[in-house]
């Protein structure tokens, strides 16, 4: 479903990966390990998921699809 | 109206300047201000049944939209802490209401202005370091004498100790790494290294660290990069970042 980046493979092969893809693994490790936690009355808990094992799962998974067969 | 949350982005110090006329934040939502104790927080309204907690549960488990969101996210960042001295806050962090926000800036207000008085006039810089094993190793394993069979056992018992001894000096040279850096920051703060497969390199990354640097020493900190390139040590900088690693509440100030 993630595999809008035909590039990816190609990329993958050469030791490199789409920018967008790495920058976003950046991102996240800002976005979802890093900036301000707050609690209170909030609709989700952030402790009730763990954002950041989530989110390299999906990446890794992606990042499979774009690799294909070996 | 139970049917909207208060998706919060961003805390700043009062200013007078503090309009974020036509910005746009997550799923397309108009972002304003809620100014309350001598804050504002950049928020804006969100439907829950794409941002409560059972949507984004799933919502987060989908790249695209994952993608989508933390780089409207980041986008609202990026243009309030251009201004201003501004705290980020964590990725889908949705409130009730626009009251509970306010309950928020008001209980926490001390805490937030320790943590602006601590980034205002810094940035953030990322830098991820990677290694070549087999670079950092060569002369290693050179050809000894006896018979083929004595020579590959050798041969394959000094890749492993150096192998070994390659993944010690990889520690102790990010380590190393790290201090430098920290030297020309005002603070630090280590990320856990990326896998091969998300970094997009072979080579395993041995450093993947956040660094909060006064804008006026940008280009000494750039120079203290390039400088940490060679023996088998590839380095990329990233940023500069709002300060995402250095706005935690509870632990500040004398990080």
């Amino acid at each position: 479903m993630t595999v809008e980046n035909p590039r990816g493979a190609a990329l993958a092969e050469q030791g490199r990966l789409p920018s967008e893809r790495v920058a976003l693994v950046d991102l996240l490790d800002r976005l979802l390990a890093g900036g301000v936690v707050v609690s209170g009355d909030l609709v989700l808990s952030i402790a009730d998921i763990d954002l950041v094992r989530i989110s390299l799962r999906v990446l890794i998974m992606s990042v499979r699809e774009n690799l294909g067969e070996p | 109206m139970s049917d909207t949350g208060t998706y919060l982005y961003a805390v700043t110090g009062e200013t007078s300047s503090a309009s974020p006329e036509g910005l746009v934040g997550v799923a397309g939502t108009a972002v304003r201000t809620i100014p309350c104790a001598g804050l504002v927080a950049y928020v804006s309204t969100v439907p829950l049944d794409e941002f409560g907690a059972e949507p984004l549960r799933r919502s987060m488990e989908n790249l695209e939209w994952l993608g989508e969101t933390a780089g409207a996210h980041h986008n609202v960042v990026e243009e309030v802490a251009e201004e201003r001295p501004t705290a980020p806050v964590r990725l889908v962090t949705v409130y009730r209401g626009d009251e509970s926000v306010r309950k928020l800036l008001r209980e926490r207000h001390d805490d937030f202005l320790d943590v602006l008085a601590q980034i205002a006039g810094r940035r953030e810089w990322g830098v991820k370091a990677y290694i070549d094993l087999a670079a950092a190793d060569s002369g290693a394993a050179a050809p000894s004498a006896g018979g083929p069979g004595t020579a590959y056992l050798k041969k394959r018992q000094a890749g492993l100790r150096s192998r070994e001894e390659a993944w010690r000096s990889a520690a102790a040279r990010a380590e190393q790494l790290h201090d430098t850096l920290s030297s020309v920051a005002v603070a630090s703060h280590r990320h856990r290294a990326q896998d091969p497969e998300l970094s997009g390199r072979k080579e395993p990354m041995i450093l993947n660290g956040a660094y909060l640097v006064e804008r006026d020493r940008r280009e000494e900190f750039t120079r203290v990069v390039e400088e940490l390139r060679g023996e088998g040590v590839d380095v990329e900088l990233t940023g500069p970042w709002a300060p995402y690693s250095f706005t935690d509440l509870e632990v500040r100030g004398d990080g």
